[in-house]
């Protein structure tokens, strides 16, 4: 039926250069954040990466990448919340008050406390997906209301100490399981005080697991003809990833082993990058965000999508909110402040677009790594808090440039 | 008569691509200039070229305007020398007023205080010259696209428009809107103002052009002079696509069966003005195999009439039944007309049909995600396959289907809009100007497409400002004015002047 005859033709392998001119954004952030892990490696003369302070980035990350789970969601559906700081101060105020003052069993309270951040999500998200109130308006009184609950709630002290099963939600380890002769052999044959013989396994695993899924996929695509990664890159990347890991749980194994945060962050990253990638959901986030007038004639319940996505976002700000409070062990009126601003740069340094359906979990949690290691590794070399904020902001510039400049190239 | 303007041997390249190849333009003073090709054929390089979009030195050749060599650095400097480009997409700030937008970077001020009642005087004077009236204080978001496009020219004027270029400017219009903007550019042209005219719509090239160039390929394939030779359409239809083309619109064994769809009693009020009545009690039915066009003028009510029926997308206080091979339906909301079996392609493809920062097999699967899912779990290679399937059999011309929507044209643009929807399974599809600024080639490539669907036993109806088309395409056509179905014509019943006189007599 055609007049014209085609001219389009079946893709073409690509060249490397190619190939890597069009995915400069994702290996750049990853080299970006392996360069500045190197920088701090030397500078702070291999503090970064002993096991000890491995273990503190981790910990002191937790909050902020699991709330930019909810947050990508939230950027990627076009809205933005401004609220989860606040939000995450109020929700550990509101676990102080039951657990302390209140004597509530640490496991009710926790189910509380979450499905208080739902409720809190989906009061903001109803006058944004309902009303049509600008996210950054609702957020921003959010931000400021939760602000002002909490201080009421702490009547402006700081409330403590959570028993020591609460606790461990943030600082608490996952003890090895295996027998401890094992342990002791690798110890003796690293050379290393103790190994946490669990903590390596999941390592390995874990390894194992990325560069299995990395390979089926890549048949997978080869059999469907789609574009794939060139081989040297697929082997680099995988060496790198799987190198990284290998190295930081062998790291983690010489310290204390596993943290359950880490677990808690892993398991939720891995849930979040499946519910974005692979699901009907997910997918519908995106068109909800790239056009929300096309997805709704399109027959996707546009409201509705916004609005969990808030009330998504108000889960995990709540799960942020108890382990930032059992990781200080107290809640504070000030818990929280200004952290939605670490979230959303976390965001988009990971390649989000401001103006939403762009964006992945993976870039958010890299993001979030890369702002905690700058933190981390300048606090260490004893940079003040001064140049820290100039840094920190210009990065968050740079990454943002770097992406319109992208853009602007592939035209 | 003197050339006004002459491109010699343009010769242009992008990396990789020779999008202008020595192409010659020579536009005489006091014409009206046809350029007429078919998208991506370099029209509007070649007027970038022009206007300074693509400075001197960025292209091979010679551009000679008004007597001498001409080598212009920027727009403003191609504008400073009376050369106005109107584009396509109107660049007007909808929430200032039409005097504000009529001096926007021209302000009619001194010491950068503003002379408001010199600027509405003057923006009165241009207004009675492009036959516009309106108040100079009237935003200009309140102005239909024929009224906007008005004052577009109006802008064009108060700069000492010398050579007037305007870029598809009657393709967002009505017939009637059309046609007093064609009445104008003659008058102008009688006030001695040169214009070269980009248009898809050849009976519009032949009202009103001296001269028509055709380009081709990036380069120049013809120029007809309306004075020495008879310019038709079939002429430049065959040195547009390099062919003759017998029949502009595909032949189709007509045969229609059992009625599909039907709506009775539809009634439709404005979304913001509980009082005003938009659709009044329409009634209509399409059979299966059956091509039913909806005529009307621009704001006749046609795309409200489809909108209110697929999911409520349009309007309040909605009454009336629709059915679907005679059960009626719930189609309430649009997920609930999607799986009713009703599917809607949207006048305006880029902002309501499709998600242009995403591909095509991400575009293709979207109204339909169940049909690559499982459990809630997507399939992408099962989307990729979809997706090329409907590439083939649509011809939608791109490297791959992990292509970006908005760096494919027009045409291929709205075959992936119709791949969507018709991995959609609907039974009953409305087109809302299906082929609107996309060029010959793809126009008779989609009424290919209507016609296999027809032939599926789908029900089509057709909303289309193009008469010739309806008329062309249609088994059935029901003429629509101020929210009413004021008559149905068959096809053998129906002409343009039939069509027309319905709409007048109501």
């Amino acid at each position: 039926m055609s007049i014209a005859e085609t001219t389009g033709t079946e893709a073409e392998p690509m060249g490397i250069r190619e190939y890597l001119l069009g995915h400069l954004r994702t290996y750049g952030l990853l080299f970006a954040l392996i360069a500045i892990m190197v920088f701090f490696q030397i500078t702070t003369s291999g503090t970064l990466l002993r096991p000890v302070n491995i273990t503190n980035l981790l910990l002191q990350n937790s909050y902020i990448i699991i709330m930019a789970l909810g947050m990508l969601i939230v950027i990627v559906s076009g809205n933005i919340d401004l609220s989860v700081g606040s939000v995450m101060g109020f929700i550990g105020a509101l676990a102080a008050v039951m657990i302390v003052q209140m004597d509530v069993p640490y496991l009710l309270a926790i189910v509380i406390c979450l499905v208080a951040g739902g409720l809190i999500g989906a009061a903001q998200g109803y006058w944004v997906a309902y009303w049509k109130i600008p996210s950054f308006i609702v957020t921003l009184a959010g931000m400021l209301v939760f602000r002002g609950l909490s201080l009421l709630l702490l009547e402006g002290q700081s409330v403590g100490p959570f028993p020591r099963e609460f606790q461990a939600l943030a600082n608490g380890f996952v003890s090895d399981i295996f027998p401890a002769g094992i342990g002791q052999t690798l110890a003796a044959i690293f050379g290393a005080r103790q190994v946490n013989v669990l903590a390596l396994g999941v390592g390995i695993i874990a390894a194992f697991a990325i560069v299995y899924s990395g390979l089926r996929a890549r048949a997978r695509n080869r059999a469907y003809g789609v574009v794939d990664e060139p081989r040297a890159f697929f082997v680099a990347r995988n060496v790198i990833v799987v190198g990284a890991i290998v190295f930081i749980m062998y790291k983690l194994s010489t310290f204390r082993g596993l943290p359950n945060v880490l677990i808690t962050m892993g398991v939720l990253t891995l849930i979040y990058a499946f519910l974005t990638e692979r699901t009907v959901l997910g997918r519908r986030v995106y068109a909800l965000g790239g056009n929300q007038k096309a997805a709704k004639l399109s027959g996707i319940k546009t409201e509705r999508l916004t609005f969990l996505a808030f009330v998504n976002m108000g889960v995990l700000a709540a799960a942020a909110g108890l382990v930032f409070a059992a990781r200080l062990n107290t809640a504070t009126p000030k818990a929280g402040f200004a952290l939605e601003l670490d979230v959303i740069a976390a965001v988009f340094i990971g390649g989000a677009s401001m103006s939403g359906g762009v964006g992945t979990i993976v870039g958010a949690v890299v993001g979030a790594f890369l702002m905690g290691v700058l933190n981390n590794g300048m606090s260490i070399m004893g940079i003040g808090i001064d140049y820290q904020q100039m840094i920190k902001g210009l990065v968050l510039l740079a990454a943002v440039i770097f992406d319109v400049y992208n853009k602007s190239k592939q035209g | 008569m003197s050339a006004l303007l002459e491109m010699r041997s343009i010769t242009k390249t992008f990396p990789g691509v020779k999008a202008l190849d020595e192409v010659n333009l020579t536009v005489r003073e006091g014409e009206i200039h046809a350029l007429v090709g078919e998208n991506g054929a370099g029209k509007s390089t070649l007027m970038k070229v022009l206007s300074g979009v693509y400075p001197a030195g960025s292209y091979d050749g010679e551009i000679h305007y008004a007597g001498g060599l001409a080598e212009f650095r920027d727009i403003a400097d191609s504008e400073k020398r009376g050369i106005i480009i109107i584009h396509q997409e109107l660049a007007l700030v909808p929430l200032l007023s039409i005097a504000e937008n009529l001096f926007l970077g021209n302000e009619q001020a001194s010491r950068g205080v503003i002379d408001w009642r010199g600027t509405f005087r003057r923006t009165e004077d241009l207004l009675r010259k492009v036959g516009l009236r309106e108040a100079p204080t009237t935003l200009v978001d309140k102005l239909g696209v024929g009224k906007q496009q008005l004052v577009e020219i109006a802008k064009a004027l108060s700069k000492e428009v010398r050579l007037l270029i305007l870029d598809e400017p009657t393709a967002a219009l009505s017939e009637s809107d059309s046609q007093a903007l064609l009445d104008l550019l003659l008058e102008l042209k009688a006030q001695g103002v040169t214009s070269i005219i980009i248009s898809h719509k050849l009976n519009e090239v032949r009202r009103v052009a001296d001269t028509v160039t055709v380009i081709r390929d990036g380069s120049t394939v013809s120029t007809m002079d309306a004075r020495t030779q008879e310019i038709t359409e079939d002429a430049i239809v065959r040195d547009m696509v390099g062919r003759d083309m017998a029949h502009r619109y595909p032949a189709r064994d007509r045969r229609a069966g059992d009625v599909l769809f039907a709506v009775k009693d539809w009634n439709v009020w404005h979304p913001e003005h509980a009082d005003r009545q938009v659709i009044k009690s329409a009634n209509f039915e399409v059979r299966a195999g059956e091509v039913v066009g909806i005529a009307g003028l621009m704001g006749s009510g046609r795309t409200e009439l489809a909108m209110s029926i697929f999911g409520r997308s349009y309007g309040q206080n909605i009454s009336g039944r629709v059915s679907i091979k005679g059960q009626e339906v719930d189609v309430s909301r649009v997920d609930r007309a999607i799986d009713a079996g009703l599917a809607y392609v949207t006048e305006d493809r880029k902002s309501l049909g499709l998600i242009l920062e995403e591909p095509i097999n991400r575009n293709v699967s979207l109204a339909h995600l169940q049909g690559v899912s499982k459990n809630g779990i997507l399939n992408d290679n099962l989307e990729t396959e979809v997706a090329e399937r409907y590439r083939k059999a649509m011809n939608i011309r791109t490297p791959s289907v992990f292509q970006k929507v908005m760096n494919l044209s027009g045409g291929n643009q709205q075959k992936v809009v119709l791949s969507k929807w018709l991995f959609a399974e609907p039974e009953v599809l409305i087109l809302d100007e299906p082929t609107r600024g996309i060029d010959v080639g793809a126009k008779f490539e989609i009424y290919g497409i209507i016609n296999e669907l027809s032939a599926m036993g789908k029900g089509v109806l057709m909303i289309s400002s193009e008469m010739p088309e309806l008329l062309g395409m249609c088994d059935r056509i029901y003429v629509m004015n101020e929210g009413a179905l004021v008559g149905e014509l068959t096809a053998e019943e129906a002409s343009q002047e039939r069509i027309m006189s319905l709409i007048v007599t109501e």
